[in-house]
């Protein structure tokens, strides 16, 4: 299946804005951050289809993932 | 003569001139938070709101009168949503914060001029506000908010704002406001970006936003924090308060707005 990853703010440089990815079906958000090489420990926020999710959701044919680092500064 | 007969006989078309506010607090030994109560309770708008009139009204600025805020931080985006929550017009503010301004503050934080440097946040919070609206009555507390004072900075608040600089200071903040009844409007800021969500009790936006966050602190540890993005952040989270006070829906609840300003690109997402 295929599924869009879009990734926001700092996660970009040197990575991508938004990529299609080829995972084997039902596959979760935290083996597709995996196969796009953006590690766990930097995707802090994750929507699919613009709904918070976590790294253990399964993913389905045409989902959109968005992950966001960390931000907490005041 | 009354205060309210004097305020009526001082008013020009329902607006109340500001040296006739000056004049009633010295007449009627009253503080400029009292008279301003007075004058709106007798249906006189004070000058200094003629431009809110339009969008919030006579009875929006009362409401914003009686309301208990607290400012849980007063660095970059605390000193941009003090100096709003003022000029609407909120007449409770508690500001806090235990920290003293840095140099390092000056290229962000509204509240830092070279002048205060090493003054505690909190205390140049209450000067500004008194230089800006003296009717807001603006409390100052240099204190770091945890689990144990939480319901005392809190208390009688019908909103606060996370403008916090330490993941783990937020998500005792979102904690005790759920818990508490206190409406939160959060809002963080890093390099050229930044979010603000809103949380109603019971709700638990913040605790989502950072429940895959591992480390206490965010992005800006290595990208610092540009003027603009707290900024732009807080101008949000005021706007997220003010409807909060005058009893409409929020915009932002269950929801956290994205701001990329190096793009200018925004995207909202559902915390629930």
């Amino acid at each position: 299946m295929r599924v869009t990853l879009r990734l926001f703010a700092s996660l970009r440089t040197g990575r991508f804005d938004e990529a299609e990815f080829e995972l084997p079906p039902a596959a979760t958000v935290g083996a597709a951050l995996d196969a796009a090489g953006v590690p766990r420990s930097e995707a802090a926020i994750i929507f699919v289809n613009g709904r918070h999710a976590d790294f253990d959701a399964h993913l389905a044919e045409g989902d959109a993932l968005g992950v966001f680092p960390s931000i907490g500064g005041g | 003569m009354a205060l309210t007969d004097f305020l009526a006989a001082a008013a020009e078309e329902g607006l109340l001139p500001f040296g006739a506010e000056l004049e009633a607090a010295r007449r009627f030994s009253l503080d400029a938070h009292e008279v301003e109560g007075a004058a709106l309770g007798a249906g006189l708008l004070p000058e200094r709101y003629a431009r809110n009139s339009g969008s919030i009204g006579l009875a929006g600025q009362l409401a914003l009168h009686e309301s208990r805020v607290a400012v849980i931080g007063c660095g970059g985006l605390g000193g941009f949503i003090l100096e709003g929550l003022g000029r609407l017009g909120v007449g409770n503010i508690v500001a806090v914060d235990p920290d003293r301004f840095e140099a390092s503050n000056l290229n962000r934080q509204l509240l830092a001029t070279v002048e205060n440097l090493g003054e505690p946040k909190a205390e140049a919070a209450v000067r500004r506000l008194r230089a800006v609206n003296p009717a807001v009555r603006c409390r100052g507390l240099v204190e770091r908010l945890d689990a144990s004072n939480a319901d005392r900075l809190l208390a009688g608040c019908q909103a606060a704002a996370d403008a916090l600089d330490s993941i783990a200071d937020r998500l005792t903040l979102a904690a005790a406001a759920s818990r508490l009844g206190v409406a939160l409007v959060h809002g963080a800021a890093a390099g050229r970006y930044g979010q603000a969500a809103t949380q109603l009790p019971g709700e638990d936006g913040v605790a989502r936003i950072y429940a895959g966050a591992e480390a206490k602190r965010g992005i800006e540890v290595e990208l610092g924090t540009l003027v603009f993005a707290p900024a732009v952040v807080a101008g949000l989270q005021v706007a997220e308060l003010c409807h909060l006070l005058l009893g409409e829906e929020p915009g932002l609840r269950g929801r956290m707005i994205a701001l990329d300003l190096g793009l200018i690109e925004t995207s909202v997402f559902k915390l629930h």
